[in-house]
């Protein structure tokens, strides 16, 4: 009998047969997950979780017996009160109330759910968006090293010891040393010892004594490794080119942004966040709110705070070509925005808001995205007639001359995600598609 | 902390916590009980302690250690991760593969009388079954299964390497699909080897020799053109038609195939085969397991051996096991065989000792023979789970269980209660009973039957229809669909009554044009 302990083995056998399902079921996954995040919360986003896809997808289909119809048997346990002869009317449902033969796996026609993995859930969420037209390119200095292997050195830490390394030049050190090898010693103690036992030629006797003196002698000079013998493997910081890229996030907290409206606008905000926190490592972000003046706050503010005010769209705007100015030379940096209001601006700020984006900030930008946030009751049919926004028929004269700017309406939680998918998809997928 | 015992004292172990050292002194205790006082006769036995990671990673690849990759498995991975992760379902405390040495894996979770149970019922009581039970002695090869998993797997993963992923999945969801009807049931008369061969070559040419006459010469010849009915014959018996194992006959006839392809149809086939006892022997199987499981710890808990607490516990999952809801209840779920086979087993011990005038009557070779073990291991060797309930469910079993035979017939208005557990019913009971666990009842009978390679080269299978039930429509269009790709050409599957000999309904594929 023997009994082996597995539980060191590593795990996952089945990891192969899981990609080779998500693959087989790759267009239901995505669907079903497009599907689910939309009644998701943002936080929820980060955590995988469980999707459906209709089993249909995924049958294994065998020759089986069909569960209704014809002639059936069964024996039941557990009779009551029946006798032979008895007639049950039969159950609605067909196959009897045994069921015994029915499907083994059970219904047929059930959503078949499993549970995605974080990574799974994003990537497959993630997928085919990415930031446009990432062109900057630019070697920079201090963070974004790779570590690469540098040859050898004299000094190191013992983890990085070159065994193989150190080991060749203690031979080769002993063998231009005339360093004796141990048999040749154990050769002369055996000599020794046999002469010493049988008791003839005590000058022999001494020679080899002597000899054998100077062996260990100088075996003990010349060590077996020294330290000039060690070797280190060196490793060199090694700079890549990365793309710098900065996200600026405006968003109008003023007065006349209703609490849903801010929910719409900060769970675009959230989502935006994500993405970019996974797919662009170096992407910097810069959160920007403003009522009638415009602030730069962090992440926390920008997503937690509560302030409120009158509306001047210009100020933020302005604020983030003094951000560019200051900190994102538009030389080396990729430039993004993204811009969020319910569309109300100040009168006489509407032509200075324009002036300034189009003058000012677009020429810097690789992408500018406008979403307008609405609430649920107001009609679909905006573009026909219906009570365009002032900062939406503003923006709306800039949107045909520059290719880098893209606007979309939100109205509800369900919709953020395809339009997040449609301003951030893939230039060739959507072209695909 | 390796627990000290006492040397006078007798248990095993004590408390739920259990090491390596424990695990052998449970095991060699069950041993003595096993092969001494029960007589079993077990593989050498390899006990695998893993985690609950490790046994859901088990559970996706029908329990085998090793198994080439497909997305089904992949599939059922998930299903029994969400159903675990929600708390809907345990995990199997073991899984026992039929190899030689037979290998048993247990959870690290378990405590140490879970695993001394575990270690009974999988251990010796499976081990035993797989190694006596005349099914998988003709069917399964439990020293080389190991072995052929691994080949399986290795020349997969190549062939997916070589000609894509896409093409193998192919192959192997066309095969899986066709599995469950690749089996052959009746042992083959085996191969005449090439001595044999020779010899009846030899003997066939002097029978012409003496049998010459030059005047056959002059006799004119068959017309061309119409073929005999021998002809007929002779081409089916050539393509071994009518042929129930459709792998199979693929595998050597299809003509489109290419050699990788036909290999990984053998290499299903093979595994379908080697399940195949299993899908016979499940109610026996189990209720042996469980026989011993009781009958070991029990006998442990007398020595001494195991504490009364730890024997309650053992006990009570025992019974949880054992349970049989009757059918009208909400968790009724078919006839459980962890319950049957116990019951029976423990039935036929007692009819063994102790029988009553009745028992007698009916089962005269071993009431009252007083060897309950010795009449156990014979049942375990010579019967499957039809036999097995055709001859053993005793009328006591039928009174306890209350069993009684519905009828339920499309031509009917209402279902009627055929038989209840009377003078009368005992034994429409017991046959009806024993048609459950046939596996030729429950399978659809299905055979190639015909095709004609040197014409339109069309593929035509039989399905011979038993009480007027067919095949599920839309399932058997997808299978058909798989056939004809592996095919090659058209295939025709017509559904035959078996009692009047009508077709019923026709199931037609063309093959996707290649690539």
């Amino acid at each position: 009998m023997h009994i082996v302990d597995r539980r060191l083995n590593p795990g996952g056998k089945s990891l192969g047969n899981r990609q080779r399902f998500l693959r087989r079921a790759q267009a239901l996954v995505r669907r079903a997950v497009r599907d689910s995040s939309r009644d998701r919360g943002i936080r929820d986003m980060e955590k995988g979780g469980e999707v459906g896809i209709p089993s249909d997808g995924v049958r294994e289909p065998t020759l089986r017996r069909s569960a209704q119809g014809g002639r059936r048997d069964h024996v039941l346990p557990g009779n009551k009160d029946f006798l032979e002869g008895d007639t049950i009317p039969r159950p609605d449902g067909g196959g009897g109330r045994g069921g015994s033969q029915g499907s083994p796996d059970g219904g047929g026609e059930d959503d078949f759910r499993f549970v995605l993995s974080q990574d799974e859930f994003l990537n497959l969420f993630l997928e085919d968006l990415e930031l446009p037209d990432l062109a900057k390119r630019k070697l920079e200095g201090v963070e974004h090293v790779e570590w690469r292997r540098a040859g050898y050195s004299v000094s190191g830490s013992p983890a990085n010891l070159a065994l193989l390394r150190t080991m060749r030049n203690s031979l080769s050190r002993r063998i231009a040393l005339k360093r004796p090898r141990s048999d040749e010693a154990v050769a002369l103690e055996n000599e020794i010892a046999e002469l010493e036992r049988e008791g003839g030629e005590p000058d022999r006797l001494a020679l080899l004594r002597e000899s054998l003196n100077v062996l260990d002698r100088r075996r003990r000079r010349i060590p077996y490794i020294d330290p000039i013998d060690l070797r280190y493997r060196q490793f060199a910081p090694h700079p890549r080119p990365v793309a710098q890229a900065v996200m600026f996030c405006l968003m109008d907290v003023s007065g006349s942004m209703t609490e849903p409206m801010k929910d719409l606008a900060k769970r675009f905000y959230a989502l935006l966040y994500i993405f970019l926190k996974r797919r662009y490592r170096h992407v910097e972000i810069v959160f920007i709110r403003h009522t009638h003046t415009a602030e730069e706050v962090d992440e926390d503010d920008f997503f937690h705070s509560t302030e409120t005010g009158g509306t001047v769209v210009s100020t933020a705007i302005e604020e983030m070509a003094r951000i560019v100015a200051e900190r994102f030379s538009p030389a080396d940096w990729n430039i993004y925005a993204a811009q969020a209001s319910d569309g109300d601006n100040a009168p006489n700020d509407n032509e200075r808001t324009a002036a300034l984006l189009k003058d000012t900030v677009l020429p810097v930008c690789q992408y500018y995205a406008y979403l307008e946030v609405g609430t649920e009751d107001e009609p679909s049919s905006i573009g026909l007639g219906s009570r365009a926004s002032d900062l939406w028929r503003t923006y709306e004269t800039i949107r045909d001359s520059e290719p880098a700017f893209a606007m979309r309406k939100v109205r509800h939680r369900r919709d953020i995600f395809p339009v997040f998918r449609e301003l951030f998809q893939r230039r060739d997928a959507k072209a695909a598609t | 902390m390796i627990l000290k015992l006492d040397p006078g004292e007798r248990l095993l172990y004590r408390g739920p916590d259990w090491d390596f050292t424990t695990l052998r002194r449970i095991h060699d205790a069950i041993e003595q009980v096993a092969l001494k006082d029960m007589g079993l006769d077990v593989y050498p036995n390899q006990i695998e302690v893993i985690t609950a990671e490790q046994m859901l990673d088990a559970y996706s690849s029908s329990g085998m250690p090793l198994f080439y990759k497909h997305w089904s498995f992949g599939k059922h991975f998930a299903q029994h991760e969400t159903v675990y992760r929600q708390g809907l379902g345990d995990l199997a405390y073991e899984i026992v593969i039929n190899s030689n040495p037979c290998i048993t894996y247990i959870m690290e979770e378990n405590t140490a009388t879970m695993q001394a149970l575990v270690i009974a019922h999988a251990s010796f009581g499976h081990n035993h079954f797989f190694k006596n039970n005349y099914l998988f002695k003709q069917w399964t090869d439990a020293d080389g299964i190991l072995d052929y998993l691994d080949f399986a797997k290795g020349f997969i993963a190549e062939c997916e390497e070589r000609y894509g992923h896409r093409e193998v999945e192919r192959v192997l969801d066309a095969a899986h699909s066709l599995m469950s009807n690749s089996v052959h049931r009746y042992p083959r008369r085996s191969r005449p080897d090439l001595r044999t061969e020779e010899k009846r070559e030899r003997e066939r040419r002097e029978h012409e020799e003496r049998m010459y006459n030059d005047l056959w010469r002059t006799v004119p010849a068959a017309r061309d053109g119409a073929p005999s009915s021998a002809l007929e014959e002779h081409r089916k018996a050539l393509l071994q038609l009518p042929q129930e194992n459709i792998l199979y006959f693929l595998e050597k006839t299809a003509p489109r195939l290419k050699p990788w392809q036909r290999e990984i149809l053998r290499i299903v086939r093979l595994i379908a085969q080697y399940f195949y006892p299993q899908r016979q022997t499940k109610l026996m199987n189990e209720g042996c397991a469980t026989w011993c499981h009781y009958r070991i710890m029990t006998a442990l808990h007398e020595r001494g051996e195991i504490s009364d607490g730890d024997f309650m516990e053992a006990m009570h999952s025992h019974t949880n096991v054992t349970y049989q809801p009757s059918f009208d209840h909400p968790r009724y779920n078919g006839v459980n065989p962890y319950a049957l086979g116990f019951a029976m087993m423990r039935d036929i011990a007692r009819i063994a000792v102790e029988p009553t005038q009745e028992d007698r009557e009916w089962f005269p070779d071993f009431a009252g023979k007083g060897d309950a073990d010795g009449v156990l291991r014979d049942v375990w060797a010579n019967y499957r789970d039809e036999s097995f309930v055709m001859q053993f469910l005793s009328p006591r079993m039928i009174r306890d269980w209350r069993l009684f035979h519905l009828l339920d017939d499309t031509n009917e208005p209402a279902l009627r209660v055929d038989a209840i557990h009377d003078e009368r019913g005992y034994r429409r009971i017991r046959r009806a009973f024993a048609k459950q666990y046939d596996v030729a009842c429950l399978d659809a009978d299905i055979q190639v039957v015909d095709v004609d390679l040197a014409g339109d080269r069309r593929l035509i299978l039989h399905h011979n229809v038993l009480n007027r039930v067919l095949l599920e429509t839309e399932d058997t269009g997808r299978v058909m669909q798989h056939l004809a790709d592996l095919w090659g050409y058209d295939v025709l599957l017509k559904e035959i009554d078996t009692t009047t000999g009508m077709v019923l309904k026709e199931h037609h594929a063309k093959p996707h044009p290649a690539g």
